[in-house]
């Protein structure tokens, strides 16, 4: 057998003092990856083992990297949103949502309140849906199938909401720029009622069936552990910031979308192992459910997209009937709109994390440069060493625990 | 003479039959079970409420490629899910299935083979299973199989020391390592209410063997060497085509055997409170006892499913804590009060 382990070393620097920490000094290579049931998606790591206990590590990216922020450069504004649904595939609505706002800061739009409500509702719905497959995958990866299934129901009715709002479901390309395509459904204000009603208590069932299981804690307290000052030094963001102690949230540092209109508490963990990740998750999707109450109770009369009339589509029956109409929906579905010259940076508070938008717009048909800030690139930087020296099972569960994407990770 | 031969001799196949049957419909049972608990329909197309599914798997296994990897051991990669399968069917030989029957004016003890040293016997053959997916893990040639059998291996061994200092308890308290002495001294009652049963006399040893006897097959939350989480499918990840059901089918049997050692040596066997008393016929009363034992069986096959969709998998190095710094010293302390209980019991 050709191990790695097994080809002689000459870097002294390289070998270190690490020989020591095995009886032979030589480490068994296993492939984990880039397919095994455990790494949810397509991410291939390379451990040294000595025996259970991983003692290097090395990651291969790209398996799925289709090239998104050369493709937005050759492709009109509107049509840049279905890329986007397959960045963070869990919480498609919130990147569509958040690259929407990204143009519309650079087109300095003026957004009816309602627009924000709505877009608000959505958001918070994705963002519980996301988390909902974030936790129950932990529970899947330590056993415990049975949770998994009692809380993907109530994923899949946040996804029958996706379709009552736009139609579709896991690549949802939610919304306009400049609002929605059409205004939430009466099914929808019945569906989202129920949802409201009947969503905490199945919430309350998962958390009773693990959050204080005795064999579930020692399994995820102090596995994957990571500091504050590392977490910040790497650039984490998000859930698996704050689980570390650093109550960075993009939606009240820097509130979009009338967030500051809402009142909720950011979740915070001390460790920022497993456990905590998975507890500020937990009490996110509380927090998630009193923002849509909120936003739901006080949704504002008006219109449900902005005036806009040269990105976003006039009404079939003008097109029909109206010449102005007819040319101004020519030109949007060919991308001839008027884009001004400049440069925006606009960030949205992800499932995962800070997920940003660098737009560079030299007034052309196409963005000059698109950049996505991805959270799970960066969490994946982390990773050997945060399973450094940990047992294989740790590694998958910090693995889980920090939601890594594939399709945010390649872009 | 010969009414007793043939008699064994049916016994022998009609056992092998039974538990070749009940493994196949726990394999549905555990299916329609965890359904249930997670609000599913289970298997529902193969017969009526999917009743001919385990038939329709079974020849399903036996259709497919038999795939043997090329860096394998060949010999040792058959033999492994060989042993088995031969070590979880020769397990039942000392069970007593029920009270004596009469046949011919003969009287006839309904058990393969009554060995003195009926539980040396049982705790043997599950050792030798190990063997099973030790060689399995190691004869396929990939790491996940491997690691899956390394963790079998000490897994197994590490918690056939607490479940034997358990039976220790039971051993001193029956004084015969015969199952069916064992069985036989459960009749009564205890403390006037109570039935007979070890369980209420030894309740710590009873639930330090449940533990260990669900480590033994591998059963979650012990399923470590198979998890499908991280190392594919552990042992048998090279498996396919009958070879893997082999593997399945001695898991299934496993616990089919285990739950009837437990229910031997624990819950009176085939001894039900007041049943001697309403059944006068010795062959009637067979029957029922047969009845009352698989109903002791079913109840813990049911046990071991309701705890592996229930409950998360530990940990590698946890589960050897728990079987080496808890199982083993409260074991001890058991077998310790057993013993001074015993002797104080001679002063009284």
């Amino acid at each position: 057998m050709n191990d790695i382990a097994n080809i002689p070393n000459n870097n002294k620097a390289a070998k270190g003092g690490d020989s020591k920490d095995s009886i032979s000094g030589e480490y068994t290579t296993l492939n984990l990856g880039p397919t095994h049931p455990a790494t949810h998606g397509i991410f291939q790591n390379v451990l040294q083992m000595d025996g259970e206990r991983i003692h290097s590590t090395e990651q291969t990216i790209g398996y799925i990297h289709r090239a998104f922020e050369k493709l937005a450069e050759r492709r009109p504004y509107n049509q840049i949103t279905p890329i986007t649904d397959r960045l963070n595939y869990c919480s498609s609505p919130i990147n569509n949502i958040g690259w929407q706002l990204t143009v519309e800061k650079l087109i300095q739009a003026d957004i009816p309140k309602r627009v924000d409500y709505m877009r608000v509702i959505i958001m918070e719905l994705a963002r519980i849906a996301d988390h909902i497959i974030c936790n129950s995958v932990i529970g899947v990866d330590t056993g415990a199938m049975t949770g998994f299934l009692y809380i993907f129901q109530w994923r899949e009715k946040i996804y029958e909401l996706y379709e009552e709002a736009c139609g579709t479901r896991l690549t949802t390309n939610v919304g306009r720029i400049g609002g929605f395509e059409r205004d939430f459904s009466p099914t929808f204000h019945t569906k989202l009622k129920k949802f409201l009603k009947d969503f905490p208590q199945g919430l309350q069932e998962f958390s009773d069936l693990l959050e204080r299981n005795r064999i579930f804690m020692d399994r995820v307290i102090n596995c994957g552990p990571i500091s504050a000052e590392r977490a910040l030094d790497y650039g984490f963001t998000g859930p698996n910031l704050r689980a570390a102690g650093v109550d960075y949230d993009v939606r009240v540092m820097n509130p979009y979308c009338s967030y500051n209109d809402f009142d909720f508490t950011i979740p915070l963990g001390t460790q920022g192992d497993t456990y905590d990740r998975f507890m500020v998750r937990q009490q996110e999707m509380w927090e998630s459910l009193k923002i849509i109450k909120a936003a739901y109770e006080n949704l504002p009369e008006g219109k449900y997209h902005a005036d806009l009339p040269d990105f976003y589509l006039p009404p079939k029956d003008q097109v029909y009937n109206n010449m102005e109409a007819l040319i101004y929906h020519f030109k949007i579905v060919m991308g001839e709109m008027k884009m001004p010259a400049g440069e925006v940076y606009h960030s949205v508070e992800g499932g995962n994390g800070e997920l940003g938008y660098y737009l560079v717009s030299d007034g052309g048909r196409t963005p000059y440069r698109l950049h996505f800030r991805r959270p799970c690139f960066i969490y994946y930087q982390a990773y050997p060493e945060m399973i450094k020296g940990a047992l294989l099972s740790d590694a998958i569960l910090t693995m889980s625990s920090m939601n890594v994407i594939a399709g945010e990770l390649d872009a | 003479m010969e009414v007793e031969l043939i008699f064994k001799i049916s016994l022998v196949i009609v056992m092998f039959a039974i538990s070749l049957g009940i493994a196949a419909y726990a394999t549905y049972g555990e299916r329609k079970f965890a359904a249930w608990f997670q609000d599913r329909m289970g298997p529902s197309n193969a017969g009526p409420w999917g009743l001919l599914q385990p038939i329709a798997d079974g020849g399903k296994m036996f259709f497919k490629e038999d795939f043997i990897p090329a860096a394998s051991e060949k010999f040792l990669f058959i033999l492994a899910p060989c042993i088995a399968m031969l070590t979880a069917l020769m397990t039942s030989a000392v069970i007593p299935w029920t009270t004596n029957v009469v046949i011919m004016g003969q009287i006839l003890s309904v058990q393969v083979a009554d060995l003195d040293i009926g539980i040396l016997y049982v705790l043997g053959f599950v050792s030798i299973g190990v063997y099973g997916i030790m060689i399995g893990g190691w004869s396929s040639n990939n790491k996940y199989s491997l690691m899956g059998a390394v963790r079998a291996s000490s897994q197994m061994i590490s918690y056939e020391l607490a479940m034997g200092l358990s039976l220790l308890a039971i051993i001193i308290m029956t004084g015969s390592l015969g199952l069916r002495e064992i069985v036989d001294g459960q009749t009564g009652s205890f403390l006037g209410f109570l039935p007979n049963w070890n369980v209420f006399k030894q309740p710590l040893g009873f639930l330090l063997f449940l533990i260990c006897a669900f480590a033994e097959t591998n059963r979650a939350p012990f399923d470590l060497p198979e998890c499908e989480t991280e190392l594919v499918g552990g042992y048998h990840t090279e498996y396919s085509s009958m070879k893997l059901g082999f593997f399945l089918f001695a898991e299934y049997i496993n616990m089919f055997i285990s739950s009837a050692v437990i229910a031997t040596v624990y819950f009176g066997g085939y001894h039900f409170p007041y049943l001697n008393r309403m059944i006068s016929d010795p062959n009637m009363l067979a029957a029922a006892g047969f009845a009352v034992f698989f109903a002791k069986i079913f109840f813990f096959l049911f046990l071991y499913m309701w705890v592996r969709w229930t409950l998360p998998r530990f940990r590698y190095d946890q589960l050897m804590h728990l079987g080496w710094k808890t199982l083993i010293p409260v074991a001890v302390i058991n077998l310790l009060l057993t013993g001074a209980v015993m002797i104080l019991k001679d002063y009284l």
